[in-house]
Parts: structure tokens; C-alpha cells; sequence
């Protein structure tokens, strides 16, 4: 097999007294979609960008198509594409204008007419970037990244603050270029993205990547369990759930008991069971299959979006 | 270079499509020029190019005003980190706001001076060569000055507060509103270390007096200096960021920009005595305070 495109090894960064990274590593192969999901502030920005070589770490090891980001400069940003977590042009400038533009930076470019049908731009390549919606600006930025054909692309958090409507919208294009076959490193904290899109995905929290593989192999990991949300008419004490049948896992998270249980009938017989006993009732209950999220509340015993 | 131009076109096409710059840069200064020629030039035309000299220097000044707060706002909009992650370079960036903002301002200044001759009747042109020679490099320093107040200040309110500070030394005490001769001799000395005093006086020698260029040797040396010395340091301490604050040594890099003019200052003040303050017509003015009479090739006769 081809060796990575990109590399990651025990990456740290601190500013100033806050940790952003320590210590963080992965691999993306060449033409797969890798996703870093994790909360807000785990250091995926961060990461994300010592690879684009806007930043650079305090220590570890990066390597993008086989240059290290923070010495190679202009040739590493001749390969990569990326789009920001808020790119920003000025208001005045055209669709067409702003990709001409760029696309005249590299040597090697692609053709922006199809670019602009492919994003869907053709009909806004006269009008100005401050009259686009969110999701038009979006899909600028996208084929913004593409404008020089990079071997591979950054995506950070590429739907974040978008509607669900154009958060899907975005799926179809991020869809289409992993047909392609493009190599894509995103980040994101939407559960759904990365189910979605990511052929490998790295649960990051605190700094630190604290499973990875693919969705499937990270689901399993939530141990043939399924999840069963209980709210309940008054709270109960802690841990008066989890010696329910079948219950490996309860946790309270925003005043409902989510549990993992492995044999679903013997856990909700037995909590009836115990609810009448204890002169409690049900109000609501939920069952689901097991999702990333669940994979990272079992991991950190915390919401992604807290 | 290719980079560069493809910058400095897009960046006119931008500045053309704002309102507020053509009201600032091009509206202002010719309304400025009509407004005060019609109003002391009617009765006597020979002092239009001391009229014309000053307007030119407040047009050709106000560059470092627009550039500032530009490279600023783009900084804080996350305009400039777009442009990180492609091959652009901040001496590319940097370099086509200088260029730009000068073939924006030369039209401004060629309608002035036609006005100035044409419809106020201005008398002679000056030594034209001189005025272009002035115009760009002027253009050009007080450009690159705008770049160093960007590359010291964090906020565009913060820029504006020094921008206005700057603004009021260039405006009064560098001969543009208020002329020299009527400065007391310690606000003279003062003027000497103030760049807009190189680009007025300048621009009065060659407008009014018809000097040739190589007469303006301060002059032309101190603001080719100072433009080249910000330049260099605006791009070494260039930040993309919008969070990224100015270092210290930031602020101490910055304030080398004006050396050129420290140093002309003292050596005017302790050899020369303000010879480069005074064009010809004004020339009693300033040898009060240190003459050193028969030492200026470019002196006309009263």
C-alpha cells in the first residue's frame, strides 16, 4: 500500500495557558474521506491548520504529500485545497472574479467553468460576495479550494452554521468529490457528517484522538448495545438504573437517563418493574440504535455538543 | 510580479466599486482644489500653484489613510487568512495596495492640475517631470506609512485613533494647510522632521519655482527611504490572523520607519537650516533661522 498522504504524529500545541493538542496522531490515506469529530475546542482547528501550515506546533511531526507544512510554504499550498471554518472575501468582489483570481495563484488550474456548474454558481458568477446566502458563500468556498486541482483538500467544520437544508446541500457536493476519489480531511462535530461522508473518522476530545476507524468499527465498539432514552415523572438516585437486566452503561444528560443495554425486553421489563416499585412513572422513552454519539458519550461520558 | 498585478487589478476594480473611496479620493480632493482656487484665485492667478502645490500633497497624503484602515479591515473580516492558504505572499499583498492605490490617485491628480491650468488659469506648469517625480513618491511613502500603522495597531478603531493623530501632524505641520514661513522658528525645527514636509516643500519647488529634481535631493532621498524602510518592515511584521496582536517589538520596528527623516532632520537642523523647507520664493523665511546664504543653485530672484 501507498504511504499515507498525510501524517500525524503526537502532535502538541499550548496557547498560552490553555492545552490545545497533546499529543495527537493519525493517518489519512490517499482518496478517502477522514473526518476529526469532536466537540468545540478539542483541537481540531488546530490540527487542521498546523497541516494547512497556518500554524505551526510546539511539537510532533506533520507530513502533507510528503512536505512538512510549516517549511514547505508555497509548495505545500500548491497541492492542498481548503476551506476555512468562516472564509471571508470582500463584499465587492464577483463570483467569476474572486475564482479568476485565485485560480491565477497556481500553475496548475482547473477549469472554472465547470467549476462553477458543478457548484451550482453558474447563475452568480456576476453577482457580489456580499449578496450571496450562507450556503451560496459556502460553495464558493468550496470551489475556492478546488480552483488548483489539490491532491488534498481541508474541510474545516464545512457545514457549521448552515441550515439543515443547506447542510445537506453541502453533503451532495462533499458526496460528489468522494466519488471522485478526492482525499478529504474534515472537521466536524455534527454526528451526521461524519457518519455521512467520513470513510474513517478520529473521535478527538481535549486534545487528545481518543478512538478512530471506521464509523461501523466505532459503533461496534458501543458493544452490541442499544441506547434507550428514559425520562422519568422524579429523578431517581444515581446508579439505581444501571443494575437494571441488561444494562451496561447509565448516565443522566439534560435530566433523561440514556442507557446502553444488550438485551433490550429483559432492561425495560425490569425497569417498569423497578418504577413500580419505587412509586415512580415513565414519561418518555426512546429506543435507538447506537450512533458516534453514543461511541463518544461512552468514551468521555459526555454530550458532543455540551 | 504576476501575482502582484493580478492583486493591484482586482483591488482597483474593488476600491472603484465603493462609494466611499470616490468620495474620499477623488470627489473630496477636487472639490477641495475648485473650492479654494475660486476662492482665492479669482483676483490673482500666481497663487494658484501654492494653492495647487497643497492640494496635491493632501491628495497624494491621504493614501496612508485608505491604506491602513484597508489592510486593517481585512485582517479583522478573515479576508487575509483566505488569502494565507494560497500561494500569496504578504510582499505581493502588501505591494498591491501600494500599486493600486497610486494609479488610483494619478487620475485625481492630472484632473487637478488640468483644473488648475484650465479653468483657473494657472500661469506656468511647474517643472512637470518634478511633479510626477513628487506625486509618485509621495504616493508611495505615505502608502507604505499607512501599511506600518496597520502593522502596529489591532483594531480598525485603534487605527483610526492614530490615523487622526498622524493626520493632524501631516496636515499642520507640514506646510499643506498652514505655510512654513508662518511657523515660529522652533515649529520650523519641529517641521523638519515631519515627512509631509518633504512632499510639500517639494512639491511648491517644483511647482512654483520650477526646480529640477536634482535640487530636491533630501526630499527625494528621505521619502524614497522611508517608503522602502516600510515596505520591509510592514512585511516582516505582516499578521493574517484576526486574533493575532501586534508584539512589542512590533511598535519599535514601526517607529524605525521615520529614522530617515530623524536623521534629515538633525542634519538640517544642525548644517543646513531648513534649505530643503524653503523654496525659492520663500526663501527670506527661512534663512532667519540659520542662514547660509549662496548655497542654493535652485534660488530664484525676488
Amino acid at each position: 500500500m501507498a504511504a499515507p498522504i498525510i501524517q500525524v504524529e503526537n502532535l502538541t500545541k499550548k496557547y498560552e495557558d490553555v492545552i490545545a493538542l497533546r499529543g495527537v496522531s493519525f493517518e489519512v490515506n490517499e482518496g478517502e474521506v477522514f473526518g476529526l469529530l469532536g466537540p468545540n475546542g478539542a483541537g481540531k482547528t488546530s490540527t487542521i491548520e498546523i497541516l494547512e501550515g497556518l500554524r505551526s506546533p510546539d511539537g510532533g511531526r506533520a507530513v502533507v504529500c510528503g512536505l512538512d507544512p510549516q517549511r514547505s510554504g508555497r509548495r505545500l499550498k500548491e497541492v492542498i485545497g481548503a476551506t476555512l471554518q468562516a472564509t471571508a472575501l470582500p463584499d465587492k468582489i464577483r463570483v467569476g472574479e474572486a475564482l479568476t483570481m485565485f485560480a491565477s495563484f497556481y500553475p496548475r488550474r482547473r477549469n472554472l467553468a465547470d467549476l462553477l456548474r458543478r457548484f451550482g454558481l453558474e447563475e452568480k458568477r456576476n453577482a457580489f460576495y456580499g449578496q450571496l446566502s450562507g450556503g451560496q458563500k459556502q460553495r464558493l468556498a468550496l470551489a475556492l479550494a478546488l480552483v488548483n486541482e489539490p491532491q488534498v483538500l481541508f474541510l474545516d467544520e464545512p457545514t457549521a452554521g448552515l441550515d439543515p437544508q443547506v447542510r445537506r446541500e453541502i453533503y451532495d457536493v462533499i458526496e460528489e468529490l468522494k466519488r471522485e476519489r478526492k482525499t478529504i480531511l474534515l472537521t466536524t462535530h455534527y454526528i451526521e457528517e461524519a457518519e455521512r461522508l467520513c470513510d474513517r473518522v478520529a473521535i478527538v476530545d481535549q486534545g487528545l484522538v481518543i478512538a478512530q476507524g471506521t464509523p461501523r468499527e466505532l459503533k461496534q465498539r458501543a458493544a452490541g448495545t442499544t441506547r434507550i432514552d428514559v425520562r422519568l415523572a422524579r429523578p431517581e438516585p444515581d446508579g439505581a438504573l444501571a443494575h437494571l437486566e441488561g444494562v451496561a452503561d447509565a448516565r443522566e444528560l439534560d435530566g433523561a437517563w440514556v442507557l446502553h443495554s444488550s438485551r433490550v425486553p429483559a432492561t425495560i421489563v425490569s425497569l417498569v418493574k423497578y418504577l413500580e416499585g419505587a412509586g415512580n412513572e415513565l414519561s418518555g422513552l426512546e429506543i435507538s440504535a447506537p450512533s458516534l454519539e453514543d461511541v463518544f458519550l461512552e468514551l468521555t461520558g459526555r454530550k458532543l455538543r455540551d | 510580479m504576476r501575482t502582484t498585478w493580478t492583486l493591484t487589478m482586482n483591488r482597483m476594480r474593488l476600491a472603484l466599486r465603493t462609494p466611499v473611496f470616490i468620495f474620499f479620493s477623488v470627489g473630496m480632493p477636487l472639490a477641495l482644489l475648485i473650492g479654494i482656487c475660486a476662492f482665492f484665485g479669482r483676483a490673482n492667478a500666481d497663487v494658484i500653484p501654492r494653492v495647487l502645490a497643497s492640494v496635491l500633497a493632501l491628495t497624494v497624503m491621504g493614501s496612508f489613510w485608505g491604506l491602513s484602515m484597508q489592510l486593517v479591515t481585512y485582517r479583522e473580516m478573515g479576508i487575509l487568512r483566505r488569502f494565507r492558504l494560497s500561494p500569496v505572499g504578504a510582499g505581493a499583498l502588501l505591494a498591491s495596495s501600494i500599486l493600486s492605490n497610486y494609479f488610483l490617485t494619478l487620475p485625481t491628480v492630472i484632473i487637478q492640475f488640468l483644473i488648475a491650468r484650465w479653468v483657473f488659469h494657472m500661469p506656468a506648469t511647474g517643472n512637470l517631470l518634478g511633479v510626477f517625480v513628487m506625486v509618485t513618491l509621495g504616493t508611495v511613502t505615505f502608502a507604505s506609512l499607512g501599511l506600518i500603522v496597520a502593522s502596529v495597531t489591532n483594531t480598525a478603531q485603534e487605527t483610526q485613533m492614530i490615523n487622526q493623530a498622524l493626520w493632524f501632524v501631516f496636515l499642520f505641520l507640514g506646510g499643506a494647510t498652514i505655510p512654513l514661513s508662518a511657523f515660529p522658528a522652533w515649529l520650523k525645527r519641529v517641521a523638519l522632521y515631519v515627512p509631509a514636509t518633504y512632499l510639500m516643500t517639494g512639491l511648491v519647488r517644483v511647482l512654483v519655482s520650477s526646480e529640477s529634481i536634482f535640487h530636491l535631493g533630501p526630499n527625494i532621498l528621505s521619502l524614497a527611504g522611508s517608503a522602502a524602510v516600510a515596505f520591509v518592515i510592514s512585511q516582516q511584521l505582516f499578521r493574517w490572523d484576526p486574533g493575532s496582536k501586534a508584539p512589542r517589538r512590533a511598535k519599535l520596528w514601526a517607529a524605525s520607519t521615520i529614522l530617515p527623516f530623524l536623521l534629515l532632520g538633525m542634519w538640517e537642523t544642525y548644517h543646513g537650516g531648513l534649505r530643503s523647507l524653503a523654496p525659492s520664493s520663500q526663501r527670506p523665511a527661512a534663512t532667519q533661522i540659520s542662514p547660509r546664504p549662496g548655497t542654493d543653485p535652485g534660488a530664484a530672484p525676488q
